[in-house]
């Protein structure tokens, strides 16, 4: 019986579609850029899932569990830049195609690559690493005023900010079973080598030592009321906080809170897709039958190549035109 | 038919000298199974379909069977159920347990929408019928088709091969609300390897199939619609493919948004939707953060669930048009305030999605707005429906076997509408949330609305695709048979639900007795319905294969039909026509005045 239906399906190859490379005169579109609108209009929807999950998430939070001012600013607008970068490279890559100027497309093509390489390298090795050393405690509220010298809800109140239920900075010493050993282990010693002091070593077994951010070294301080531009460094103060009083503790990772969460799902897949749209860039940049060896046969194919491929990097930056000021400033 | 097919096809190029011999082998898989011709595509997302509406709706027979003789075993195969699906969701007599009753009510969801209905509305019909109609040689990106369908296939592996982790399949229901979606299965078991973690990583892939498959749609009917074929000249399948494919879309994304968070609350120990101070079993939850929002899950849930029911009924008005005009003899009345029906529809059910959370206690002023877009809504669905009733009057109406599922498709489509006009408020719908009464007003919606609309569109199309009708009289069979069966089943679900019966009752409400006595009894009428719908099944199947070597044969034009679709060689060949098309009038040009025939094909020019 198969083969009586298999003899209606005679195919070996693609039908001839037209429009996919010349546009269709009433719609004035080549189908794939129609196509990658479509697409993007997708992206929107899931970005814009994901944002609303933060808007959300955010405005639902209990005052203090909403942190600010925990990510690298000046990284952050220099990944920016690059990314805008990036942006005008690729519209030069594409105006050269048309100008028929390989050689000053394949130069701007590989700005444009290297400009994505070094936004992830930048992300990959250190913005994420630096967060996975990071770590934070929340003080159960009963506990809170113990720790007052380093959450300083008094200030806070008169200045009428919302409180604060963190400490947070560099793990020194862990309480016994915790997966963070190793990590206190490793960080001890660094603090050990810069300060000389060696006074933090395991007071108890069920402590959290931590060598404190900025902002827990002096609650107080109006300085930290406000935030700051530059990343200071880490205090040479030292908590020591019971585990008795802590509500939960962890790197700065996704399980950390919610806005660790929506800040790894969102720029990690913010980085899938600067990810996806180099190795479209790779392949459109080397000598493949679809890449650069197309230029020979049908230059202007492979101008529409990069036209979608642009637009689709073009999107990939404007999620990040959101991302950065939602995290990194506000 | 899956087991048998490589062998017999083998057996052909072994021994047949004047087959394909050259290279056979890569052949058969660039043809049949690594295709890219809309048209076996369409075919493979069609029978995909089918299979996995037969093996949902199995797995409602097993409920079934418990819901009338709670904690009995199922007659016949329950020890080879207990053998295929294993102690946590049968007993070792061979009855359901609880357990078993949640994953077969989960994945019973779960495969009627995003596996059986979907796949063979959307991406079968919609693959093979669209291009023909449109008068295209193929979709406009046929890699992106194959690869949609491939993203479909690796997903329906991944959900049915999730019955077979530890724990069995997912069971927090096809919605996988959080918290209880966030928890499920997760103590002592392996954070990947368990069903509800599958089912979101075969949903991820569904969507994207999904996402792939509607943006070739779109795209396709923009830009490769033949000469002449001007936006009013469209048939109307081709719009209602048109807007479904915009709110998938639009709509699917940010439930792939959800079914990432949940996965990293279940895999990373993120908390998007895991409350603060979650209890587990009088503990305090430590796995997690807290701070998230199960609210959150269910609004992002429902902006792609409620478009989603349009998905599944839009492209069964489609084809229920496209029969009745063909089989009325007459154009369609209204065929312009329909197309606009379908936009307005397509809009409104982007912003009604609430009406299905009026129990999380949104507030008075949000409730208003959504009871006023959900009465909106009413608008158009009246507009088409009214629009396809009077299509048929004064017409000579060919009754048929598309035109029999067609016509009953109305009044079914009808009741399932109708009764959820009385959900759409507050106040009701606080008493009637969760119960029977909602089960029978979507199932008339899906079950006899779009189903039968989907076996009108396999009865119509079949000889387009095969080149012999499907018999008849086995075709009538088959309608009356599952039109009396399939309202046996879901007419008492309207009666238990005014009586308080909870969709969730493992035991069918033996449990309350003393509220559910007067109604419980319609259990037992619901069961041996149901059954009875399995067997009115039977002459479907059997002439479903029978007539692709005994059907009558037929030529190009077998319904006398006007659309480009029946203006190509049948079966239609690779790149599907044989002569330079133009278009000259629209769609249902049926009985016009003063033309020797009763139909003027589109590509007529006189």
């Amino acid at each position: 019986m198969l083969n009586s239906i298999l003899k209606y399906f005679p195919f070996f190859t693609d039908a001839e579609v037209p429009h996919t490379v010349a546009a269709r005169p009433d719609t004035g579109l080549y189908s794939a850029k129609l196509g990658i609108w479509l697409f993007l209009a997708s992206e929107v929807m899931l970005f814009g899932g994901l944002f609303s999950a933060y808007i959300f998430l955010r405005i639902g939070a209990e005052p203090g569990y909403w942190p600010s001012g925990l990510l690298n600013v000046p990284v952050g607008t220099a990944n920016t830049a690059i990314l805008i970068i990036s942006s005008v490279t690729v519209v030069m890559a594409w105006a050269s195609l048309k100008m028929r100027q390989l050689a000053k497309y394949k130069f701007y093509m590989l700005i444009t690559i290297l400009c994505g390489a070094i936004f992830l390298t930048v992300k990959l090795s250190y913005e994420w690493p630096a967060k996975f050393n990071h770590f934070g405690v929340f003080i159960k509220k009963e506990a809170s005023t113990k720790y007052e010298d380093f959450l300083g809800n008094k200030h806070l109140e008169e200045g009428g900010q919302p409180p604060r239920w963190e400490i947070s900075g560099h793990l020194l010493d862990a309480p016994k079973g915790s997966a963070y050993a190793e990590q206190a282990v490793k960080n001890a010693e660094h603090f050990a080598h810069e300060t000389h002091r060696h006074d933090f070593v395991t007071p108890a077994e069920d402590d959290y030592v931590i060598q404190l951010d900025p902002v827990n070294a002096n609650p107080s301080d109006k300085d930290n009321d406000r935030p700051h531009f530059l990343q200071r460094p880490l205090s040479d103060k030292i908590a020591v906080i019971k585990a008795s009083d802590v509500e939960s503790a962890s790197v700065f990772a996704p399980r950390h809170s919610t806005y660790f969460a929506t800040y790894f799902l969102i720029t990690g897949l913010h980085g899938l897709h600067v990810l996806g749209g180099i190795l479209v860039f790779l392949y459109l940049w080397l000598p493949f039958k679809g890449g650069t060896k197309l230029y020979h046969s049908n230059p202007e194919h492979l101008a529409n190549r990069v036209e979608i491929a642009g637009l689709f990097w073009h999107f990939v930056d404007l999620v990040w035109i959101f991302v950065f000021p939602i995290f990194y400033l506000l | 038919m899956a087991t048998i097919a490589p062998v017999e096809h083998g057996h052909h190029v072994g021994t047949d000298p004047h087959g394909e011999h050259h290279h056979p082998e890569l052949g058969f898989w660039q043809k049949y199974v690594f295709s890219t011709d809309h048209k076996v595509i369409g075919v493979q997302y069609g029978v995909s379909g089918l299979l996995f509406l037969f093996f949902g709706f199995l797995l409602m027979l097993v409920m079934r069977w418990q819901l009338a003789n709670p904690g009995l075993p199922v007659p016949v195969v329950g020890e080879a159920l207990k053998g295929v699906f294993g102690p946590t969701v049968m007993t070792d007599a061979g009855a359901l347990t609880a357990s078993g009753y949640n994953v077969f009510g989960a994945m019973h969801g779960t495969i009627m929408v995003f596996f059986g209905i979907v796949p063979l509305a959307v991406a079968g019909f919609g693959n093979y019928v669209v291009p023909l109609q449109i008068g295209a040689p193929d979709m406009a990106f046929p890699k992106l088709n194959m690869a949609s369908y491939w993203c479909f296939f690796t997903s329906g592996v991944l959900m049915m091969g999730s019955f077979f982790v530890p724990g069995s399949a997912a069971k927090s229901g096809w919605t996988a609300y959080p918290p209880l979606a966030g928890i499920a299965d997760l103590e002592g078991g392996n954070i990947w390897l368990n069903g509800q973690t599958v089912w979101l990583v075969a949903m991820v892939f569904n969507i994207t199939g999904s996402l792939l498959g509607s943006i070739n749609f779109i795209t396709t009917i923009i830009q490769l619609r033949a000469p002449g074929l001007t936006w009013m000249r469209l048939p109307f399948f081709v719009w209602a493919q048109f807007v479904t494919a915009f709110l998938l879309v639009l709509a699917f994304p940010p439930l792939e948004a959800a079914g990432f968070m949940q996965l990293t609350d279940r895999v990373f120990g993120t908390s998007f939707f895991m409350p603060t101070g979650l209890m587990i079993g009088q503990k305090v939850a430590q796995s997690w953060s807290g701070g998230g929002s199960p609210i959150l899950w269910q609004h992002l849930f429902w902006f792609l669930a409620h478009p989603e029911v349009y998905v599944l009924i839009l492209p069964a008005i489609g084809i229920v048009t496209e029969i009745v005009a063909n089989n009325a003899r007459k154009p369609i009345h209204g065929y312009k305030p329909m197309v606009y029906s379908l936009f307005g529809l397509g809009f409104l059910s982007f912003i009604v999605w609430a009406h299905h959370m009026y129990m999380t206690g949104m507030g008075a002023k949000v409730a208003a707005f959504f009871q006023i877009t959900t009465i909106m809504i009413s608008v158009p669905s009246v507009i088409l429906l009214t629009s396809l009733i009077l299509s048929l009057w004064g017409g000579s109406i060919r009754f048929n076997t598309p035109m029999l599922f067609a016509t009953a498709f109305l009044p079914m489509f009808g009741i399932g509408g109708l009764t959820g006009i009385p959900l759409a408020f507050n106040a009701v719908d606080l008493f009637l949330h969760d119960t029977y009464y909602v089960i029978g007003h979507f199932h008339y919606v899906v079950a006899p609305g779009t189903i039968f609309g989907l076996f009108a569109g396999v009865y119509f199309w079949y000889p387009k695709a095969t080149g012999r009708k499907m018999n008849e009289f086995l075709g009538k069979v088959h309608f009356w048979t599952s039109l009396v069966f399939i309202n046996g089943i879901f007419f008492p679900m309207f009666i238990q639900g005014m009586a308080g019966v909870h969709r969730r009752w493992y035991d069918g409400g033996a449990t309350y007795e003393q509220l559910t006595a007067p109604v419980l009894h319609w259990n037992q009428f619901m069961t041996v319905s149901a059954a009875l719908l399995a067997v009115a099944q039977l002459p479907f199947i059997f002439n479903f294969f029978t007539s692709w070597k005994l059907g009558q044969k037929v030529g190009r034009n077998p319904w006398d039909a006007t659309t480009l679709d029946w203006d190509t060689p049948t079966p239609p060949p690779h790149g599907n026509f044989d002569k330079p098309l133009e278009v000259f009038r629209g769609p249902y040009e049926y009985s016009v005045p003063g033309h020797p025939v009763d139909f003027h094909p589109q590509t007529q020019r006189n």
